[in-house]
């Protein structure tokens, strides 16, 4: 990555440096020694095994999907029942993804954004920038089994009761605002990486053309900046979604351990839901998997597949935006 | 001086109010995460003050104790605290251990491959691939290791002599250490390979194309220059994938096999197929403990552990990339 500045002038779009040797006069591998080619030989055998496991990975789920997931899954809600046939589909987990992602990405966007912003265009007094690349780094290496735990402590206070079941003075501290909560720092570290490097890879001279037609810094950011670095925001707003997508951990302890929507009563429409424990996709599987409660391996097939499907269909979103953006190019300086 | 500012958005947008309120969302977001260390460490701290540094050390059996502490919490009866977790410690070890050194050796060799050595369409294939892998839910691979790779284990790799012979200590039923070690090393394999490529890319051309001009071949050039080079950049991918998988509660809840059991590798090879339950994990198993004050406390213990573990690794990948500076290696 480096300084934007010190990037030559055929550089291609940020991020995506060609391959430093020269390709142009490939050596071929006859005139190693053999330890050499041995070395060439692991290499291709784990890069063969990588695609090997992402195939497996893929094939395997999309046949047990296909066997086991019927389109009624997808609008019935989980219900009791002996027989996987009698327990109903996973309709409330998947709204309840859905739900989870919009709400998480929603509070990390905007704070990733600012925070990045301040780091690239402000970033005084030099201590505090020191101080908070460090904690958005730290952030990213907390366990989410922590951040959930720590979820638990704010979550149920009685200063945030209106966040989630609260009966007798005791706060539930389970909901769907207290579950976004904590997954939007999940994504958070992402976001605010991505559009560092957005807003890293601007060239000096466009913020200083602004200025010169008078615009604030804060207008300059605002118009210019973020408009410019919205392929790098988008890209970390979708890693962080997947990443808000497939956590488990905290679900598992902030949503409540229920596999149905409970809705607190006497609340009005969106926020008696939201106040309220459910359940989503990765909670799901884990409850259905036969170490967890339900144990339906069937179920857990089916919904494991559907959660597949919305990863690489965000992995495909990502590809999408690098293309075009590398299509649009990179800003001549 | 207010006045002297070109004001497009008026005075609510002004260059030093919108500073201001940046930097005080960058306040809060430090002092969120100051607060997190400080709540977690208060609310473990009984764990910590009623066993001292035997906290950290073998004695009794684990599961016992965290249900002895969480029943006490029930009948307000006096709280008991005592708790040993080396079993649990013994696993997070040798499951973190196991995948970090496998996946490290892994990942630099695709590493290499994708960056150096791999045909284009190879590469091209690669990349998708390895953020693919990157992306699975931890979810997916619990479960794909619960109904595929730990019956196999089970039924294929562990003979029934093997299984007779611990019979009355533990029955190996294929959730055991390999289970765990084999699919984290899947897990966090392809995070490293995507931090350690944007390392061995950002090598400048010129260094290796001197290697090359003294006749050294691409293969030397690549592993004593660019990865070399490029060691920032490995170091702190090998931290972030670290610091997951010492993280990973629920995958291995899945797959580890859920006992407080410390495998010991004295024993043979047989340690490999025995299970074991790391830190994360004991948390998400307990999770509906929470209400009991002592096992409140004792889950919370854990959380500060895994806390100061994840420190600690940040904080030796960052004394060691400062090291490195010298060599003009970017990260």
């Amino acid at each position: 990555m480096g300084a934007p500045v010190a990037t030559p002038p055929s550089a291609s779009p940020p991020g995506r440096n060609p391959a430093p040797s020269g390709k142009a006069a490939v050596e071929g591998s006859a005139t190693w020694r053999l330890s050499d080619r041995i070395g060439l030989a692991i290499c291709w055998a784990l890069g063969l095994l990588f695609c090997a496991i992402a195939i497996a990975i893929v094939v395997y789920l999309l046949i047990q999907g296909i066997k086991y997931l019927r389109p009624s899954m997808l609008v019935t809600p989980a219900s009791a029942g002996f027989a996987q046939s009698e327990t109903g589909g996973f309709s409330d987990a998947l709204v309840g993804t859905l739900i989870v992602a919009v709400m998480g990405i929603s509070m990390a966007l905007p704070i990733g954004i600012a925070i990045a912003v301040w780091l690239v265009e402000y970033g005084r007094p030099a201590g505090l920038a020191r101080i908070t690349e460090s904690t958005i780094e730290a952030i990213a290496g907390i366990p989410s089994i922590v951040l959930a735990l720590f979820g638990t402590v704010i979550f149920s206070s009685t200063a945030l009761g209106f966040l989630s079941r609260a009966s007798g003075g005791v706060v539930f501290g389970r909901s769907f605002f207290a579950a976004s909560a904590m997954l939007s720092l999940v994504a958070l570290p992402l976001v605010v990486a991505s559009t560092r490097e957005g807003l890293q890879s601007i060239p000096r001279h466009v913020r200083e053309a602004s200025y010169a037609v008078g615009k604030t810094k804060a207008a300059t950011t605002r118009r210019i900046l973020i408009p410019a670095s919205r392929p790098q925001i988008a890209t970390g707003a979708m890693l962080g979604l997947g990443r808000i997508i497939g956590d488990t951990a905290i679900i598992v302890v902030l949503l409540g351990a229920t596999q149905n929507f409970a809705p607190v009563e006497g609340a009005s429409f969106p926020f008696d839901y939201l106040r309220g424990a459910g359940t989503t996709l990765t909670n799901f599987v884990y409850e259905a998997s036969p170490t967890g409660n339900l144990n339906q391996p069937q179920k857990a097939y089916a919904a494991a597949f559907v959660l597949l499907l919305m990863v690489l269909a965000l992995n495909a979103a990502v590809d999408a935006v690098h293309r075009r953006a590398r299509k649009v190019g990179a800003w001549s300086s | 001086m207010e006045d002297s500012y070109p004001q497009e958005y008026g005075p609510r947008w002004s260059d030093r109010r919108v500073e201001q309120m940046l930097g005080a969302l960058v306040c809060a977001v430090v002092a969120l995460l100051l607060a997190m260390i400080v709540i977690v460490f208060i609310k473990g701290w009984p764990s910590f003050a009623h066993n001292g540094l035997a906290w950290f050390g073998p004695g009794g059996n684990v599961d016992d104790q965290l249900n002895a502490i969480f029943l006490s919490g029930q009948a307000g009866a006096e709280y008991i605290y005592t708790f040993h977790a080396w079993p649990l410690i013994w696993s997070t070890l040798l499951i973190t251990g196991g995948a970090t050194a496998i996946a490290l050796f892994s990942a630099l060799f695709v590493t290499v491959f994708i960056v150096e050595f791999a045909p284009e369409w190879m590469s091209n294939v690669l990349q998708p691939v390895v953020r693919f892998l990157a992306s699975v839910p931890s979810v997916i691979y619990g479960l794909l290791g619960v109904l595929v790779l730990v019956p196999f284990i089970g039924n294929h790799l562990v003979s029934e002599s093997q299984k007779a012979s611990v019979a009355g200590v533990i029955s190996l039923s294929g959730y055991s250490v390999l289970a765990a070690v084999v699919v984290l090393t899947v897990m966090i394999a392809p995070l490293m390979v995507s931090i350690f490529s944007d390392g061995l890319r950002s090598v400048r051309p010129g260094w290796l194309e001197g290697s090359l001009a003294l006749g050294v071949n691409r293969w030397r050039t690549t592993w004593k220059i660019a990865v070399r080079t490029a060691r920032p950049a490995i170091v702190a991918g090998t931290v972030l994938a670290t610091a997951r998988a010492i993280g990973e509660a629920v995958m291995l809840a899945m797959i580890s096999g859920s006992v407080g059991f410390a495998p010991n590798p004295a024993d043979g090879a047989i340690f490999v197929f025995e299970p074991s339950r790391p830190l994360a994990p004991t948390i998400v198993k307990n999770i509906d403990q929470l209400s009991s004050p002592p096992a409140n406390a004792t889950l919370f213990a854990i959380a500060t552990v895994l806390l100061f573990s994840a420190a600690a690794l940040s904080l030796t990948g960052w004394a060691t990339r400062r090291a490195m500076r010298k060599y003009g290696a970017t990260a």
